[in-house]
Parts: C-alpha cells; sequence; structure tokens
C-alpha cells in the first residue's frame, strides 16, 4: 500500500498527554477523540490536518500512558502513518493493534514538518518528493507482520479462534 | 547461561524452559487489569472478538478509579460500561466507590497480585507490581480485550538491565528519590523495550513501600517492568495476603544483562523532577526558590500508608501556607481507615489539608485539584508532562512525601530539614 501525505512534525517525548490529553478521556469514539488529537503540544493540529497527513516524530513517542485513546485520536484524525526514530512501547503495541501504521527510520530526524511524503508500508521504504530523498525504515518482526496481514489484533484473535 | 527473572516468569507462563530476549511468546496471565477510562474500549473491543465470557471471572479486575466517584455525565456513562460489564460477566472481585482504591495500590494490599505472576494491565503503571516480584506490565485496551477473551497475550522477552545501589539512604530519602534519580541517569527512555532490575543493599533496607514507588516508575524510564528479588520483605507482605499458591522466580547468579548499573546512594538528596520530564531531576539543594500553589500527597506512587504517615510527621503542628492548597489522597479505603485510627488524618486536617476518598483524579488532571494556567504544583504523582494535571501553562515538580509536605508549609519547594531550623 501507498500512503501519501503532508508531514506534521514533532520532537522527542511525545507523550500520550500531548496526543490527547486526559481530560477528554471521558470519551472513547476515535471521532470524538480526534476533536482534541495533539491538543497539549499542538493546538493547531486537529483544525488543519488533511485525511492521509503523516505524523513524523523524533525519539521515544507516544510515552506515558497506555491510553489507546493516543492512537486512535491519531487514527480518527485521518493520519496515515506515524513515522518515528524509536516509539515507547505501549503505543507501538496500540498502533499495530488498531491498525495504524507506524514506521521505526533511524532519518525521521531529516524529514521537516510541512513536506510530502510517500510511504511504501510492504517495504518500508519512505520517499521525501520535496527533496528526492529515499529512507529505508526497519522491518517489523515476523510476528508483527501476522498481526498486520490480519488486520488488527481484534481479527487476528478472531482468526486464532476460529470466528 | 543462567536465566533473569524476567525470563523465567516468562519461560513458566509460555510452558517453556528457557527463553532468550527478544523472542516472542504467548503467555498465560493470571491478572487481567482495566479501569474506567480503559474498560470502555477494552469491552467494546472485547465484543467484537465474539466470544461469551472472559476466560475466568476470577482473573479479571476492573476498578472504577480515574474519574471516580462520577466526575461529570460522560465520565459517568464511562464508569457506568465498566460497572454493567462486571455486572454481567459476573466478576469475582470488583471494588466499588467506598471500597475501591487506586487500582495498583489495592490489588497488592487485597493479595490480588502475587509473586512470580504474569499481569497485563490497560494502565501503564501496572508495572508496580514488580515490586513483588511479579512480571506484571502495561498494554492498551485491545491487548487486554483480548487477555480478558482467551487468558494469553503476546510478550517479546526483554533484556534486564540491573541496577545495583550501593550504600545506605539518608534521612528523608526513600524509594520515590531512588527512582527519580535513577530516570535522571538513564532518562525517559532509557529503558525502553527492556525490564529493569533493582538490587543492593539499599533496597534490600527498603520497605514494600518504598519498592512499589520504584517498580511503579520504570515505565518513566521506558522499561517494560521494574522488578525486585523476592526476599523476607517480599514474603512477610504476601503470606498475610495471598489466599492462592505462587512462586518467587529470582535471577540466576550467571543471568545476562544488557548492563548493570551502579549507583553510591549515600549522598543522595531528596530528588525534585522539573518540567515537563520525569528525568528533569535536581537535588533538593539545587532546586532554588519556586513559589507553589498546590501540593498534592497521593497516586499509586505515594499513596500508601507509610507515604501518609511520612506526610504526618511533617504536618502534624504545623499549617499549611496560606496561599497553598494541600491535598492528600489515601490510596484506598483499608489505608484511610489506618490513617484515621492512627491520627495521621486529624493531623491533615489540623494542618489545614484537604483529605480526598482515594482517586487518580489530580495526578492525570482529572479532578479533585486541576491546574490554572501559570500554577504551580508539587506532586508525589509519577508525570509532569507539559498540561499533565491541567492547564498547557501548568507546571508540575515530582518529590517524594516529606518534601511535598514540607513544600505545602513553607509555600514553595523545600525539605522538612528547612522546617526544623
Amino acid at each position: 500500500m501507498r500512503l501519501t501525505g503532508k508531514v506534521w512534525k514533532y520532537g522527542a517525548n511525545v507523550d500520550t498527554d500531548a496526543i490527547v490529553p486526559a481530560r477528554y478521556l471521558n470519551v472513547s469514539t476515535p471521532e470524538e477523540l480526534a476533536l482534541h488529537c495533539m491538543e497539549g503540544i499542538d493546538p493547531e493540529f486537529a483544525q488543519g490536518v488533511q485525511p492521509g497527513d503523516i505524523i513524523v516524530a523524533t525519539a521515544n513517542f507516544g510515552c506515558g500512558s497506555s491510553r489507546e485513546h493516543a492512537p486512535l485520536a491519531i487514527k480518527g484524525a485521518g493520519v496515515s502513518c506515524v513515522i518515528g526514530t524509536t516509539f515507547a512501547r505501549i503505543f507501538y503495541r496500540n498502533a499495530i493493534n488498531i491498525g495504524l501504521p507506524i514506521l521505526e527510520c533511524p532519518a525521521a530526524e531529516q524529514i521537516e514538518g510541512g513536506q510530502t511524503l510517500e510511504v511504501e508500508l510492504e517495504t518500508g521504504k519512505i520517499h521525501n518528493l520535496d527533496t528526492g530523498q529515499t529512507f529505508q525504515a526497519e522491518p517489523y518482526p515476523e510476528f508483527i507482520i501476522g498481526i498486520i496481514r490480519a488486520g488488527g489484533l481484534i481479527e487476528y484473535t478472531r482468526k486464532e479462534l476460529g470466528r | 547461561m543462567g536465566m533473569t527473572m524476567a525470563q523465567k516468569i516468562l519461560a513458566a507462563h509460555a510452558g517453556v524452559e528457557l527463553v532468550e530476549p527478544g523472542q516472542f511468546v504467548d503467555v498465560k496471565v493470571d491478572v487481567v487489569l482495566a479501569n474506567d477510562i480503559t474498560a470502555p474500549i477494552a469491552i467494546r473491543e472485547f465484543t467484537r472478538i465474539g466470544v461469551e465470557g472472559v476466560f475466568d471471572r476470577d482473573k479479571v479486575i476492573m476498578v472504577p478509579d480515574h474519574f471516580a466517584p462520577n466526575r461529570d455525565i460522560k465520565s459517568a456513562e464511562q464508569c457506568k460500561v465498566l460497572r454493567d460489564f462486571v455486572q454481567r460477566q459476573n466478576l469475582t472481585h470488583y471494588f466499588e466507590v467506598g471500597r475501591m482504591g487506586i487500582e495498583h495500590i489495592l490489588l497488592p494490599e487485597q493479595g490480588l497480585v502475587l509473586p512470580g505472576d504474569v499481569i497485563v494491565g490497560a494502565d501503564s503503571h501496572t508495572c508496580t507490581y514488580g515490586a513483588l516480584g511479579a512480571f506484571a506490565t502495561g498494554m492498551g485496551s485491545t491487548d487486554i480485550a483480548v487477555a480478558m477473551a482467551t487468558g494469553k497475550v503476546w510478550m517479546k522477552v526483554p533484556e534486564t538491565i540491573k541496577f545495583v545501589y550501593r550504600g545506605r539512604l539518608r534521612e528523608w530519602v526513600g524509594g520515590k528519590d531512588l527512582i527519580l534519580h535513577t530516570i535522571g541517569v538513564v532518562g525517559v527512555d532509557g529503558a525502553l523495550y527492556q525490564a529493569m532490575e533493582f538490587s543492593g543493599e539499599a533496597v534490600d533496607d527498603l520497605s514494600m513501600n518504598g519498592r512499589f514507588t520504584m517498580a511503579n516508575m520504570a515505565v518513566e524510564a521506558g522499561a517494560k517492568v521494574g522488578l525486585f528479588a523476592f526476599d523476607e520483605e517480599t514474603q512477610a507482605y504476601v503470606e498475610p495476603r495471598a489466599r492462592r499458591t505462587y512462586t518467587a522466580y529470582n535471577s540466576d547468579r550467571d543471568a545476562r544483562y544488557a548492563q548493570v548499573i551502579e549507583v553510591d546512594v549515600s549522598e543522595l538528596e531528596p530528588q525534585v523532577a522539573f518540567p515537563h520530564l520525569p528525568s528533569s531531576v535536581r537535588p533538593l539543594s539545587q532546586v532554588g526558590e519556586i513559589p507553589i500553589d498546590q501540593a498534592v500527597i497521593g497516586s499509586c506512587t505515594n499513596g500508601r500508608l507509610e507515604d501518609l504517615q511520612v506526610t504526618a510527621q511533617v504536618l502534624r503542628g504545623r499549617k499549611v501556607h496560606p496561599y497553598v492548597r494541600c491535598i492528600v489522597i489515601p490510596g484506598s479505603q483499608a489505608v484511610y481507615l489506618e490513617a484515621v485510627r492512627q491520627g495521621l488524618v486529624e493531623a491533615f486536617i489540623e494542618a489545614g489539608a484537604a483529605v480526598s476518598t482515594p482517586t487518580c483524579g489530580p495526578c492525570l488532571g482529572g479532578h479533585m485539584g486541576v491546574l490554572a494556567a501559570g500554577e504551580r504544583c508539587v506532586a508525589t504523582t509519577n508525570r509532569n508532562f507539559q498540561g499533565r494535571m491541567g492547564s498547557p501553562q501548568s507546571e508540575v515538580y515530582l518529590a517524594n512525601p516529606a518534601v511535598a509536605a514540607a513544600s505545602a508549609v513553607l509555600g514553595r519547594i523545600g525539605g522538612p530539614a528547612e522546617l526544623a531550623r
């Protein structure tokens, strides 16, 4: 699958309180959560984000609480993919489990806000259409590919249980 | 080659002799946990799996503690989703407002989580139970939905970083200071995807209270779990509480560690984490003049009886600064009752502090002490991210209970030693 979108660039240690502040956790649908996506650090995001846009950050994106509301808000906002140099482990699991494409790429540092990227999910190739650069994301472990192919952890589990 | 306790617990729950770091395994879980914020999504996803009931009604535990007692109508609806599920599934262990506590204080106290267990919770501070020698880790709601349905989760076996704390702790220095100092040393992603193992004479001397505080904040260094070896202290805590058998796993002498970090704690001062990361720590003597508007003493990190005893020791016979709100939140009803019996609550109220029923409330900016723009709070909680306790323009400083209580009296961040003068 090829994803194309404009970059929203953030730095290191973007925590889940920044992605969706806890005061909004009294709701749980992606659509409602999307209204406050990134509000903790970027009040412009929720208004300006377009379907297909891509979030790029550096180290430890999604650190802090286990709230699945964070990747749900990002997915609900129409973001097609999140790229970071590293991710906090619970956020990483959550994104894979709910089918939000997520890529670890050491070169994420070099990508700037406002640029347009084309991402090939199968190969992990990230093309920067503004600069012509191509970056390679870390490959997924085989086990994770199984979950992605199934369409998320619930679908994977249904298949395992024969339902 | 020997195994770390993390490897041993996962191997036992995967039904194999040996596991290696990096290996993916399916493990059986002993306890699955969710709260009023994470349960509604977990229940929604559980329903999509298409099974009728949870895998074991004794092993799925739900605690309404975050926005409970119900904060507003929407929160009440969320809590109701949890409550309806608990009743429909006839879950064995349920703790309603009036009996409930902050989940990570409640479960160990009730003997529901035990050494050697694998525990997964839809709450990042599930790692608290590592203090008991349990492999306990936080996950999201979908993972928890699958664990509720199948009794299993997938895990990647982590490498372990071993921390060895040498020396004896000074007065007013405890588990909170050890873990804040450690996070300051390794950074907020210093143990990403890894297990932390805490050892050395300084932690051997720590009570279970201090160990829970340290294990609780392992996630603040990015860790999957923060483990303590099982010893006499653990046994004394667990024996009167356990209502089922358990197994203690300690690391082999020849276990392989990703790293061994030695820390001399004999000169360690109380630590204060500055906004907006738990790793931005300074020793108390380097804090400078920081006026505060609020002090919060409680949370899954520091809401246990010993924390309240220290708080009372500082507040007794003193008055909270006229312009400071000091909010003390016992972590469970048992802690609360004991604090009443020991006269601690009397000391808090006489000092001019507010005392609340157990709730996570202010720690995550939920209720019971939300901050306005420009306000500063010193808190015994675990996170000081931007906007964590309210306005994005507010500030949170993390400290131990003695420092938080002394600061409430001083009206600025300071320690109990300053009060004695």
